[in-house]
């Protein structure tokens, strides 16, 4: 067992794991935070993007033993304290930017750093091509495309 | 997954010793091959040694007439330098087609250029620009360090710390992306710097990436698309699965090879 610590949405945890734990697995089965999910465990579909130290990342293709030291925002770390959505989340529901909801966490998470890279003002080819790494298996792009682009600009308020 | 130590050094000679007092283990960099083939039990290391803290193995400078980058420099990273977008565009557009964007967040330049996998980009880039691949032990050429599919000239306890490019007026890298892996079905490098020309080819050939001899021949008289015209690449020893056959990917070797020659003559 190796022990790892981190900042996992703002708050110290640690634990004791086999080094072979994946992020996601330490996420999920340690910390109990269940938003971030596991599609296809071979880091094709974006389901489990989080950011490792402000940067996404598949966190189903990552050790946990890799992010000793690091911050990691999951989901949950995105809305207030008080329940309030981030902007995001918002224009997700907003614009309906999910059907069965599986991918949407992994989305939300990938539409955060194109903004963070491409800034406010998307244009839907950039969206699209840079959603190259999450999978809508409802094949939902049209609402998701849309709602990064109203999120990308309510951030910016 | 089977199991591992983890070890996470600070130096390279740390590493170099890891390495050593565990014959079985292995290197770990971005980690987006090696972890998803451990997944698959097809690799099992007794211990993996993250190069993650090792100092002084990121970034990208400019020395002389090369571009030098650190082995340990993500492919985003890589992507958006701005010394090498000015001085080597050709070289700054490879990662950004890598895989995807988080892929590209994790992934980095030594565990590409170790893993040598046929599919890769950076191995074509390496070939095609005749860069020098720097060790903690020597310097080895692109020409002697990709030795087949999978394997390279790497000695055991071997670790790539930088990997330092020449800078070639004319070249460009043009592929051809499997949709749904995002790896080369065919990519082809193509450089001219002063007379040494080079058109390097990964993702078609069954024992990797390699150089088009009669390519590099035919453009030594004008560095154009026209002087490739009518020059087809035999199809054996090209390789053969599901997404496409052998005479395929040596047609398309010829046809990359004139856009990737257009795009760095513009």
């Amino acid at each position: 067992m190796a022990k790892v610590s981190m900042t996992v949405n703002g708050k110290a945890v640690t634990g004791d794991v086999e080094p072979r734990t994946l992020l996601v697995q330490f996420l999920r089965e340690n910390l109990r935070l269940t938003g971030t999910h596991v599609g296809c465990d071979t880091s094709q579909c974006g389901a489990c993007v989080v950011h490792i130290d402000g940067v996404a990342a598949k966190s189903c293709t990552t050790l946990a033993v890799q992010c000793e030291g690091q911050s990691i925002t999951t989901i949950e770390g995105l809305a207030s304290p008080d329940g309030k959505l981030h902007p995001m989340q918002e224009a997700f529901r907003e614009n309906h930017g999910l059907q069965c909801g599986y991918c949407t966490p992994g989305m939300i998470m990938a539409a955060l750093d194109i903004v963070r890279h491409n800034g406010n003002e998307l244009d839907e080819h950039t969206i699209r091509e840079q959603l190259d790494g999450n999978i809508c298996r409802c094949t939902g792009y049209h609402n998701i495309v849309k709602a990064i682009e109203a999120g990308a600009r309510a951030m910016a308020k | 997954m089977y199991n591992f130590t983890f070890h996470r050094p600070t130096t390279v000679r740390q590493a170099a010793g890891l390495l050593a007092r565990n014959p079985e283990g292995k290197l770990l960099a971005g980690g987006h091959s090696l972890l998803p083939v451990m997944k698959q039990r097809l690799a099992q290391p007794s211990a993996l040694v993250d190069l993650s803290q090792v100092e002084g193995m990121t970034g990208v400078e400019l020395k002389g007439r090369s571009v030098v980058i650190g082995a340990m420099t993500r492919h985003a990273d890589v992507a958006k330098s701005d010394v090498l977008k000015e001085v080597l565009p050709g070289l700054a557009s490879v990662p950004g087609s890598i895989g995807d964007p988080q892929v590209r967040n994790r992934g980095t330049i030594g565990g590409s250029i170790a893993n040598n996998d046929p599919n890769a980009d950076y191995p074509a880039a390496c070939l095609g620009l005749g860069a020098t691949i720097i060790t903690n032990k020597r310097r080895i050429a692109a020409d002697d360090f990709f030795t087949g599919m999978f394997s390279t000239a790497l000695e055991d306890g071997e670790i790539i710390v930088k990997v330092s490019f020449p800078i070639a007026k004319k070249a460009a890298y043009e592929k051809f992306k499997h949709p749904a892996s995002g790896f080369a079905l065919v990519g082809v490098f193509v450089s001219k710097r002063g007379p040494d020309i080079r058109v390097a080819v990964t993702g078609a050939g069954s024992n990797g990436v390699f150089r088009v001899k009669s390519f590099e021949e035919a453009l030594k008289k004008r560095f154009s698309p026209k002087s490739i015209e009518g020059i087809t690449v035999p199809a054996s020893g090209m390789n053969s699965d599901i997404h496409a056959t052998p005479e395929y990917r040596a047609h398309l070797v010829g046809v990359l090879a004139k856009r990737a020659l257009t795009k760095a003559t513009a």
